[in-house]
């Protein structure tokens, strides 16, 4: 029973909640920042200090404020006058609650097979650093193939069109 | 300061949790953008499940699972940028935001 | 009358009568050929028809050489060519020609008499625009009467029969232009179908009774020994035998075309016709077809006859022959036109030979046949050459004084005229019609006959000779004067008229060889054949008869040549009896109050249920099918259709259902992601539940 577990969840399910019912898009983006934050902290807590570091620069440092930098672009600032949430709602809190059951299901049920203690894996990043270049070197091209075919992608979709075709 | 007091349990309903209620952001709000946060805290949710898993599994190798959970989240950055960019290019076009509007590609 | 076949049958058929078929075949084939000629090549077609002609008279010769070869050597000849024609079940329709004594001597006469007419008509019809049509008719004619006489099957004589009335109704009807023809030809093909009907009822009878169609086939043959015995054994009605009513029905088909005593009334009319076509058709050998008919089928008129009796048939063949003797004799002495009084004389003269039949058999009869056909043929020739002589004038009041403009014509004219009264010993009618008065006198029925034909014969005499002084003797009362005719018509003329004469020697009593020929047994010349009892002053009778005849007609009409509007010498004496003669005693206007009232009545009464019954009855089906055919429409219309047209728009609306899942709404697809994820998620959890 530890107590940092469950305020760390409280922090993380305030801040989702939070950010899906809030009407402010950017009072949403902190409040999704917030839920960022607390994950950072849990993965911390389960001894993944380098997902915790990763999960704070990437999603804080820079998933988040893209999305500030795309509310302002597309002016979603502004509280739009039919309401934020589409006319069939409900459907959509029910097709959600029904996830939460089959997974909580699956979770419950297979409570017994769950292995209980495990010893601390010692990770360095010394050895992530290894990894990364030797088993994983292929993953590791990839996704930078990846990000760089993303980033150019996100450019060009952004970008504001010239004038005339061309 | 170790998690053994929480058993694996906790934290998976935390992320399925956390995935249920970013899946209902996703499929309730009229906003965009909304639907792409919405789709982060799921992306996260799983990341956190990937996490649980690799700390409390047995660890025949030992990295599996945060290697897993890193290039996860290099992915989800890049299809927010993405996602985004579009969101965008799709504003320039409609100059709106709200996915209820946007059904020009019906049948 | 003997039955002496004392020579031993030969029936193997020879070579000679595997090509009989020839015969007939070359004629019918030139007629074909004559009719595919396409512009009117006159000397194309004569010489066809005459070569056609004289190459089945060549045959005729040849034939009648082995029939005759074969009765010199003591057989009697009948060689028989059957084959089966149409297969239908057990039975076949079967077809064949015969080769015998009596298809010999008619395949020749027809053949020669025929051949001579020919060529005549090469003069005659010279200046005719339809030349060539005139020949392929005749000679389609000529083919088909040599059918008839070959035919052993009586389908085939049949169809030959019916090819015969059809061409003489084309050549009656010759010069269609002219009203009078084209009625002429009808009333004959009308009058003689009238008579076939009773002879195809006879065939049919004969065919269900025997169940062959066939006349002679080696025992097996209609008129053979089995077949007979049954016909005469059976009962048909009024005492008559199935072989007598046989009989008298195929006797009905040959009266109306030997123009017999009710059915004659085409004849005269028939002389419309060109004058080769009266002396061919009317005089020789058409009207003698029926003749022959009941000379082929002796054997069924004459069976169940007691020794020296006759039968039933028999005796209507000969009272009928006898009456329509006497019948046309008178009314031929009232006329005026030339060819009438040489078609009643014609009608008169079958009425002898048929009495000759059922007097005194086969032989009697055709002999006088075989005479008259070479002497009437003689007269009407000679008449187309007074006709053409006198520029195409037929009534005998407008000529006149003809020997001496026309001379060749008058001699060969009085020889066929003088053998047609019979005038004794040197002309060849004397002896024909003294073998049938003969057989009349010795008649075990009745002696009526015989009185009948000697009043014929004193008639015959009397009106020939009124019709020789009219045209040949006194003086011309036409308005041009006459010439005589050209060689390739007085030809014929001349060798006509020497047969005239010299058959006679063929049916002596002396020498009875015609007799002896067709029956089928030996002759010898002998001058006992005069010696029979009563025989020489049968021959003084008949000869006065004749010369009272001549004498009468000379002294009444003599050289005197009176104004052609004037009465005639009898005609003054006695007004009624003469318009009764000159108007034909009244037939004509018999049938047509009778008969032919009976067919206008029954065909306005048949159209009108034409019109009205059956008429209404085909428009009442097509209304009702119309009515269907407007309930089907509508059930088309709307069920057919409706229902087509509603199951494509229920489809329609069921895509337009289906696709509306299509919102092209994300948020919509990912909830229907999510809902399939969970759906999945617990089908899996569930069946992996421990």
């Amino acid at each position: 029973m530890n107590p940092v577990f469950y305020i760390l969840a409280v922090l993380t399910l305030a801040g989702g909640l939070a950010a899906i019912l809030l009407r402010s898009l950017v009072h949403s983006v902190l409040a999704v920042t917030a839920a960022f934050a607390g994950l950072a902290l849990v993965f911390l807590q389960l001894d993944a200090q380098f997902a915790g570091f990763a999960q704070i620069l990437i999603y804080i440092g820079a998933v988040a404020i893209l999305i500030v930098f795309a509310v302002l672009l597309t002016r979603s600032s502004e509280l739009p006058k039919s309401g934020v949430f589409s006319n069939t709602w409900i459907v959509g809190l029910v097709i959600a609650a029904g996830v939460f059951a089959v997974l909580g299901w699956a979770v419950l049920e297979s409570m017994s097979a769950v292995p209980q203690q495990a010893a601390v894996p010692a990770v360095t990043v010394h050895d992530i650093g290894n990894a990364l270049m030797g088993r994983y070197v292929l993953p590791l091209e990839i996704v930078a193939l990846l990000l760089t075919a993303a980033t150019i992608g996100a450019v060009i979709v952004a970008m504001h069109e010239k004038e005339g075709p061309k | 300061m170790t998690g053994f007091a929480t058993p694996l349990a906790n934290y998976l309903l935390l992320a399925a949790l956390l995935f249920a209620i970013g899946l209902a952001g996703a499929l309730t709000r009229r906003n965009a953008i909304m639907v792409l946060i919405g789709i982060e805290l799921m992306l996260n949710a799983a990341n956190l499940n990937l996490i649980a898993f690799w700390r409390y599994g047995p660890h025949p190798e030992a990295l599996t699972g945060m290697m897993f959970a890193i290039f996860s989240i290099a992915v989800a950055a890049a299809e927010a940028a993405v996602g985004l960019g579009l969101v965008i290019a799709i504003y320039r076009h409609t100059n709106t935001t709200d996915l209820d509007k946007m059904n020009r590609m019906k049948g | 009358m003997q039955e002496m076949i004392s020579f031993a049958p030969s029936s193997t058929s020879s070579m000679v009568a595997q090509y009989l078929w020839l015969i007939p075949a070359l004629p019918v084939a030139a007629s074909g050929l004559i009719a595919l000629l396409k512009q009117p090549k006159r000397r194309t077609a004569a010489w066809l028809a005459i070569g056609s002609l004289s190459l089945s008279l060549l045959l005729s010769l040849v034939a009648f050489g082995h029939v005759l070869a074969g009765w010199t050597g003591g057989m009697v000849v009948r060689e028989t060519v059957n084959f089966a024609w149409i297969h239908f079940g057990y039975t076949a329709v079967d077809l064949g020609w015969v080769l015998d004594s009596l298809a010999a001597v008619m395949l020749v006469m027809v053949s020669f008499v025929g051949l001579l007419i020919f060529i005549y008509s090469v003069g005659y019809m010279a200046h005719d625009e339809n030349f060539t049509r005139f020949f392929c008719f005749m000679s389609l004619f000529a083919g088909a009467m040599l059918g008839v006489v070959i035919s052993n099957s009586m389908l085939l004589l049949f169809m030959c029969w019916e090819l015969v009335g059809l061409t003489s109704y084309l050549l009656i009807g010759f010069w269609y232009q002219k009203p009078s023809a084209a009625a002429a030809a009808k009333k004959a093909f009308i009058t003689t179908r009238f008579g076939d009907i009773f002879f195809l009822l006879g065939i049919v009878w004969l065919f269900s009774q025997t169940g062959t169609l066939l006349l002679y086939n080696h025992g097996a043959g209609s008129l053979e020994g089995m077949a007979l015995g049954n016909l005469v054994a059976q009962h048909a009605a009024l005492g008559l035998s199935a072989a007598g009513a046989i009989g008298l029905l195929i006797f009905a088909g040959a009266a109306g075309k030997s123009g017999q005593l009710p059915l004659h009334v085409w004849l005269p009319d028939a002389m419309e016709g060109p004058t080769p076509v009266s002396a061919l058709i009317h005089a020789a050998t058409m009207v003698a077809a029926g003749v022959f008919l009941i000379a082929r089928v002796y054997p069924l008129m004459q069976i169940g006859a007691q020794p020296g009796g006759t039968t039933a048939a028999l005796t209507v063949v000969t009272w009928i022959g006898a009456a329509t003797a006497v019948f046309a004799a008178l009314i031929a002495v009232g006329q005026n036109d030339i060819k009438r009084i040489l078609a009643y004389s014609t009608v008169s003269q079958l009425g002898y030979m048929m009495a000759g039949l059922g007097l005194g058999g086969v032989a009697v009869g055709m002999f006088h046949l075989i005479t008259h056909a070479f002497f009437k043929a003689l007269l009407f020739l000679g008449a187309g050459s007074v006709i053409h002589g006198c520029h195409e004038e037929q009534d005998v009041r407008r000529m006149g004084g003809l020997k001496a403009d026309m001379p060749l014509t008058f001699v060969t004219y009085a020889i066929g005229m003088l053998a047609l009264c019979g005038f004794p010993l040197i002309f060849s009618g004397f002896w024909s019609k003294d073998g049938i008065l003969e057989a009349a006198k010795h008649w075990s029925v009745a002696k009526g006959p015989f009185y009948l034909l000697v009043f014929g014969a004193l008639l015959t005499a009397f009106y020939m000779t009124r019709q020789v002084c009219y045209v040949f003797f006194g003086h011309w009362r036409g308005h041009h004067p006459a010439h005589e005719s050209p060689k390739v018509m007085t030809v014929p003329l001349a060798i006509l008229a020497f047969f005239a004469i010299v058959l006679g020697a063929i049916g002596t009593p002396a020498w009875p060889w015609f007799h002896a020929f067709l029956e089928g047994r030996a002759v010898t010349f002998s001058w006992h054949g005069f010696a029979e009892p009563g025989l020489l002053a049968l021959m003084l009778t008949s000869s006065l008869v004749v010369f009272l005849g001549l004498v009468l007609g000379w002294w009444i009409y003599g050289d005197k040549s009176p104004k052609p509007e004037a009465q005639d010498a009898l005609e003054h004496a006695a007004p009624w009896l003469w318009a009764g003669l000159r108007d034909r005693l009244y037939i004509d206007e018999f049938y047509g109050v009778t008969v032919l009232a009976f067919y206008a009545w029954w065909g306005r009464v048949a159209d009108w249920l034409d019109r009205r019954v059956w008429g209404g009855i085909v428009a009442a089906v097509a209304w009702i099918f119309g009515l269907w055919a407007q309930l089907v429409r509508l059930l088309d219309i709307h069920w057919v259709d409706g229902g087509f047209d509603k199951s494509c728009e229920e489809l329609s609306t069921g895509g337009g259902i289906l696709a509306s899942v299509q919102t092209g709404r994300v948020q919509n697809y990912l909830r229907i992601l999510a809902v399939a994820v969970v759906v999945l998620a617990a089908i899996l959890l569930w069946g992996s539940r421990p």
